[in-house]
């Protein structure tokens, strides 16, 4: 199985029988804006990461070398079709209007997420993976009987579908295993996203399949495809088409290949576990510095409209900079009242303990006129 | 004393719907099901139509039907059967719960009815069944998800505890689940492994999820009800061997909130607070122990999560004495949390502790031993004299 490339490492372009007409239906705007959202999240990547090593998120989760895989698929989706992520997907929140101090929540731990999902038709992050993959078959379920019925949920597009994110980790979950199932027998309108970014952490993705991801859909019933997931156009063309499969019936797989530049998160040490030859050798496959040799090639963008993207990209990152500090947490008597939609009994009795109990501090500290006394 | 005790509990228990000649009948795989030959389908063999007579709302406004004897299993058919006609968002998901209707024929002829989209026959897939089913309801759908027995609810575990519980805290609020889970559960059936298992502790552990248990036929029709129209995940813990309990069910006077303890016996003396499959046992034990000149009160829990712990509270206040059962283990139970609240709240009002009776510390045994492993009447009884050991103050 070879992925599909129309963007070669040095920026030269092939044509393909099936997906170049998906390029060629771009507009020139539409090409440069691929290459400003990979390049303001990369931006964006390395302040949060940055904020991590300052001490100011409890940590981050690095998208580098990913923006193209992201950036391209995201792009060819309607803004209607719901979005299933991990907690990796920062490319595609950003194309989505949700902002990267809204991103950052969850690493901040101010709160478990940051975006109401139905203002942006995107889920929010998922820590235990594999799990959305289910959710994403029960919303296609959504649909599919809103259809039938001629009733869709308010707002929702009658041609929605659903991106379920994974990679090659997750590809190992049962719930994904069982999640490909359901599609697949109830034909459900599912676009399974996997970016294989060849690491698990440490482990290598020949720990998770020993034949390529892509191949297991059609174990499945479905068609599976691999795609060059450095390669935006690619990318793009791939997500485009296959999207309108799945809008004409059924479930369809996309296996992204690319590479994980940086750690898992700011926890980890990938020197530990992998090559630096290795990663030498991916980065001389990067996805924003073939877009950018192509885009100039074609005279698509010039060194002004790149350093305006620049220009852009680091008011962003000081904007994130500057947003983190005045993120207020979630009080604990919110998150409280967040757990049950209505009332229930122990939560109430917990919070009114709590209220009583901190009271006996705030009063002593008034009778002694110091400050806030310990925990 | 005791022996005399206990023999008169022998006596009583032969008349309760739980007696043990009774239990000897099926065995086998998943061996509840009526069959046509079952004394209980021929006096139920018209139950879905009766559910559906009993709700006739053509116009989505319900004329209850006048109050009738239904089993318990059929009260539930009843209950889901209004549920998906009075919202055509509200679906049910299981295995084998189409044709079928249900291992335990709950969702019989509701397929027929309401149609393959809306009673769906899922893959074999626990965590699939529940997984999807928070698909469905960030989507503003109301399903109703069947495990089939106690024991296969585990690989649903994942989805129960760490996104069904959790996704109206992980996004403050803004995402609720309406999820129903029916998940028969408990023992004394005559089956093999993984087929009698109360997991109720598991799950009470759980913030984000609620619990409740039926006993009887007009509570179970009214808290399926209540379950499916909570805007909460709500696990319906079903008596699998009490879905054959007789009782009237009436359809224009709702049970008290789904979410409440209740008392069924007064009584002066001592309390006995159970749940589930166990109330009819403590009721039997509490008869039996009138004989003895003993008044038990008996507190039916109803609600796991919430735990109403005031009512049981207030019941032990009264009585001094308090005695929980259960069929799960006593080792880290549901019942240590009620004694333990109880004692909290009402310690100096006791004259005896609190004391538990349950299963033992081990996998539920081999059905052929589970009339030594279930706590009966002769145990509840136990549990009473001991307590009476214990002089009033």
């Amino acid at each position: 199985m070879q992925p599909i490339q129309l963007l070669a490492p040095d920026g030269t372009y092939t044509e393909h029988d099936v997906y170049s007409e998906y390029i060629a239906a771009l507009g020139e705007q539409d090409l440069r804006d691929l290459y400003r959202l990979m390049a303001t999240e990369r931006r964006m990547d390395a302040e949060a990461t940055s904020l991590q090593r300052q001490g100011q998120l409890a940590l981050w989760v690095p998208a580098l070398g990913q923006e193209a895989a992201q950036a391209g698929t995201v792009s060819a989706l309607k803004p209607t079709d719901m979005i299933f992520p991990t907690y990796r997907e920062h490319v595609m929140a950003l194309h989505r209007g949700i902002r990267p101090d809204q991103i950052i929540q969850l690493f901040r731990a101010t709160a478990h997420s940051g975006w109401d999902p139905r203002e942006h038709a995107m889920n929010v992050y998922m820590v235990v993976l594999g799990a959305q993959t289910l959710h994403a078959a029960g919303w296609a379920m959504g649909i599919q009987r809103e259809l039938e019925a001629g009733d869709l949920a308010d707002g929702r597009a009658e041609d929605e579908i659903v991106l379920a994110c994974l990679g090659d980790g997750a590809s190992s979950q049962g719930d994904v295993h069982e999640s490909m199932v359901f599609a697949s027998s109830y034909e459900l309108p599912v676009l399974y996203f996997i970016q294989n970014n060849h690491w698990a952490i440490s482990v290598p993705s020949s720990t998770q399949s020993r034949s390529p991801l892509a191949a297991r859909a059609a174990g499945y019933g479905f068609e599976g495809v691999q795609v060059d997931g450095n390669d935006v156009l690619a990318s793009y063309a791939v997500a485009a088409h296959m999207a309108g499969q799945v809008r004409a019936g059924g479930p369809k797989l996309i296996e992204s290949v690319t590479y994980r530049m940086g750690a898992h998160t700011t926890a980890d040490d990938p020197t530990k576990y992998r090559s630096a030859d290795e990663v030498e050798a991916w980065r001389a496959k990067d996805p924003l510095d073939r877009y950018r040799r192509w885009l100039e090639a074609e005279d698509l963008a010039d060194d002004i409209y790149f350093s305006e993207v620049d220009q852009e990209a680091a008011e962003v990152a000081a904007e994130l900079r500057r947003a983190v500090q005045e993120i207020d947490p979630l009080p604990l008597e919110e998150a409280m009242d967040a757990v049950y939609a209505e009332p229930h009994r122990q939560v109430e009795t917990d919070k009114a303990w709590l209220k009583e109990y901190e009271a006996g501090f705030v009063d002593d500290d008034a009778l002694a006129g110091g400050e806030a006394g310990a925990r | 004393m005791t022996l005399m005790n206990h023999g008169q509990a022998r006596r009583a228990e032969s008349h309760a719907p739980s007696a043990r000649s009774s239990r000897r009948g099926a065995r086998g795989t998943r061996p509840a099901a009526p069959t046509p030959s079952s004394p209980d389908v021929v006096s139920t063999a018209s139950s879905a139509r009766s559910a559906q007579e009993a709700v006739g709302h053509d116009d989505g406004v319900e004329t209850p039907a006048p109050p009738r004897e239904l089993v318990l299993a059929k009260a539930i058919t009843a209950a889901l059967h209004d549920e998906l006609a009075a919202d055509p968002r509200t679906l049910l998901i299981g295995e084998d719960i189409g044709a079928l209707g249900g291992v335990f024929r709950v969702t019989d002829g509701l397929q027929k009815e309401f149609g393959p989209r809306r009673v769906i026959d899922s893959p074999l897939a626990e965590s699939g069944i529940v997984g999807t089913s928070i698909g469905l309801a960030m989507r503003g759908h109301r399903p109703v998800a069947e495990i089939q027995f106690d024991g296969f609810v585990f690989p649903a575990f994942n989805q129960i505890t760490t996104q069904l519980a959790k996704i109206s805290s992980r996004t403050a609020g803004k995402v609720h689940l309406p999820v129903t889970i029916r998940l028969p559960y408990g023992g004394s059936i005559g089956s093999i492994e993984h087929h009698s298992e109360s997991p109720e502790a598991l799950f009470a552990h759980t913030a984000g999820l609620r619990i409740i248990t039926p006993s009887n036929a007009h509570d179970a029709y009214w808290m399926t009800r209540q379950a499916v129209r909570c805007e909460d995940p709500v696990i319906i813990l079903e008596p699998k061997r009490r879905y054959w309990l007789k009782g009237m069910v009436d359809f224009s006077t709702p049970a008290q909130d789904a979410f409440t303890a209740q008392v069924v016996r007064e009584g002066t003396d001592a309390t006995i607070a159970c749940y589930g499959p166990l109330v009819p046992v403590a009721l039997a034990a509490a008869e039996a122990a009138a004989q003895d000149g003993r008044s038990i009160e008996v507190v039916d829990v109803r609600s796991i999560s919430p735990l109403d712990d005031e009512t049981i509270a207030r019941s032990a206040a009264k009585t001094q004495r308090l005695i929980v059962a259960h069929e799960a283990p006593t080792f880290g139970g549901f019942g240590a949390e009620i004694a333990a609240r109880v004692s909290e709240r009402a310690h100096h009002r006791l004259v005896a502790p609190v004391l538990r009776v349950g299963g033992f510390h081990m996998p539920y045994p081999p059905s052929q031993q589970e009339h030594r492993y279930l706590p009966d009447i002769d145990r509840m009884l136990e549990a009473v004299d001991r307590s009476f050991s214990h002089p009033r103050r």
